[in-house]
């Protein structure tokens, strides 16, 4: 092709960080991690179909420290997608454009997200030992 | 000046060939998903610490059959949409692309059908 010299669009090192662009990127990692997570969901349920042994197999895989790695950052993927997630589809019924107010719901996404993850791991760990 | 074939602007679907199909699929799954998501999270929180039978027996009550079918459902008809459009971002080789995107989809297909199965199995009683 003789289109080498033709002018190129910005690249994403031509801007100026800024958190929207951070949430957005986040949105689709959280929604990829999600994705990779419903093959967990389905082994889980799965070894229940399988018998008791089986599931126990299972609840020693979750209970490793991967495995509650895994579980950790699937919560936080879960709640961070579900919050921006409405923020999404805010927009797409036409609020929410203007520059201060997406910061706003930005910041309240990242809040909101944290307490849910913070709040499940309270009630997954703090009324009784591990899983 | 409108080049377009009045027909082409009737059908109103675009140079993707699909209209708006996706997008709107991808919303409304969405949507479903935030009830769904809600009820499992509560429900397994729910069953932290419970043994192999309680779990059994939560999986055998109709309204848990019911709505963890539909979440399985639900939940990978929308992971596939949302992963498609990152595969048609990200892989430009038009045979790579096709193939990852059949792989996935099938991967989708197999996981709802395995796992709606085993719902339906214990729920009915296995």
């Amino acid at each position: 092709m003789a289109a080498d010299n033709r002018p190129l669009s910005p690249h994403m090192g031509i801007y100026r960080w800024q958190i929207t662009m951070t949430m957005s990127i986040l949105h689709r990692a959280t929604g990829i991690a999600l994705a990779v997570g419903s093959l967990a969901l389905v082994y889980w349920l799965v070894a229940l179909g399988m018998g008791p042994d089986a599931y126990a197999d299972a609840q020693w895989l979750f209970g490793t420290w991967f495995g509650q790695f895994l579980l950790w950052g699937w919560t936080f993927s879960l709640s961070y997608h579900l919050c921006n997630g409405i923020r999404h589809l805010a927009w797409d019924a036409g609020w929410g454009f203007e520059i201060k107010t997406a910061y706003i719901t930005g910041y309240t996404v990242w809040v909101v997200a944290s307490l849910l993850t913070a709040a499940v791991l309270w009630v997954a760990y703090g009324m009784g030992g591990a899983a | 000046m409108n080049l377009r074939n009045p027909l082409a602007t009737a059908r109103g679907l675009g140079s993707a060939k699909s209209g708006t199909g996706h997008w709107w699929a991808q919303r409304v799954s969405a949507l479903a998903l935030i009830p769904l998501s809600l009820w499992f999270a509560v429900s397994v929180l729910r069953l932290v610490r419970a043994d192999y039978l309680v779990i059994i027996v939560w999986l055998h009550a109709p309204t848990t059959a019911v709505l963890l079918s539909l979440f399985l459902a639900v939940l990978l008809y929308h992971a596939y949409l949302g992963v498609q459009v990152v595969v048609e971002d990200y892989v430009h080789t038009e045979w790579r692309k096709i193939a990852t995107l059949l792989l996935i989809k099938f991967a989708c297909i197999l996981l709802a059908a395995a796992g709606v199965f085993t719902v339906l199995r214990i729920a009915f009683g296995a």
